[in-house]
């Protein structure tokens, strides 16, 4: 049973993230990440992370990917011109992905670990859950959190300054004409340094 | 299922988002490849905690997902203001600070 439900996980995960940089719409990209992290999600519970399963899909899949999809459509369908800066870079960027996945395995495989081939310890019954994370976070851990929390807050302000520019150099949401949202896609490129 | 699988899998999925990095020439495309390699990480930190038997891991992807929140939200205001002035949409030709 778990092993149905691991490989349906990571099917959907690993299907999820080829799509993601296999389709051509970031539209639809974003939609494949979507489905990545509900897959995640679910494997995230084989691991016993109730909690980080539950944030994943409230924040990940909620939240963030809203902000996604919200850019995604304002932004529009920008295309990706083929002409290719380092020649071969089509080919080169999949085996090198390959090369460090091979990389990977070896380290992963080869490190001998004891405690990997196995399902892990018996844990008890709230591991993982809300209440144990949330102590963790808050007796063990709190400095984190709080360095998060201020994290996020500069985050925000950032995001302001950066995406509010309007206001601050017209001094109107009109004022700057050049800074009324264009409608077409940017394609002009008047600023291309080559 | 033995961990190993599941750090096989991470591995995979961090694969992907470095070939899609390198592969993709969208800055938003970029952005969802760097919450693969991210979402990568976070599964191997919950496949070691679940193999040590300690909860720790979970607090560490926990944080990391607040890192990606603030990521996603600074790289994505980038993408607006740089749509907004016109400036392409093409990390090939955003080499201003290149020097």
């Amino acid at each position: 049973m778990k092993e149905v439900a691991f490989f349906a996980g990571a099917i959907g995960a690993l299907g999820g993230a080829i799509a993601v940089i296999g389709l051509r719409n970031p539209f639809y990209s974003v939609l494949a990440l979507i489905v990545h992290l509900i897959s995640l999600a679910g494997l995230f519970l084989l691991l016993q992370g109730e909690f980080l399963a539950a944030a994943q899909i409230v924040v990940y899949a909620g939240a963030v990917m809203v902000l996604y999809v919200f850019v995604a459509a304002y932004v529009g369908n920008v295309d990706e011109p083929l002409w290719e800066p380092i020649p071969g870079q089509r080919f080169i960027a999949p085996l090198l992905g390959i090369a460090l996945f091979v990389e990977l395995g070896i380290a992963i495989v080869g490190s001998g670990l004891r405690s990997i081939e196995s399902e892990g310890p018996t844990v008890e019954l709230g591991f993982g859950s809300p209440e144990a994370i949330g102590t963790l976070l808050l007796e063990r851990f709190l400095i984190a959190f709080e360095a998060a929390s201020l994290l996020l807050l500069v985050a925000a302000v950032g995001a302001v300054v950066l995406a509010g520019r309007r206001r601050a150099a017209g001094g109107g949401p009109e004022g700057n004409p050049r800074e009324v949202a264009p409608e077409g896609p940017p394609a002009a490129a008047p600023r291309s340094s080559g | 299922m033995d961990i190993t699988w599941y750090l096989v899998l991470s591995a995979m999925i961090f694969a992907v988002g470095v070939a899609g990095v390198l592969l993709r020439r969208s800055p938003l495309v970029i952005l969802l490849c760097l919450e693969l390699m991210l979402n990568a990480g976070n599964l191997a930190l919950l496949a070691f905690s679940r193999s040590l038997g300690n909860e720790e891991g979970q607090v560490f992807a926990l944080v990391v997902m607040v890192v990606a929140a603030c990521e996603v939200v600074v790289g994505l205001g980038l993408i607006v203001a740089a749509y907004r002035r016109r400036i392409p949409l093409n990390v090939d030709e955003l080499r201003s600070l290149r020097g």
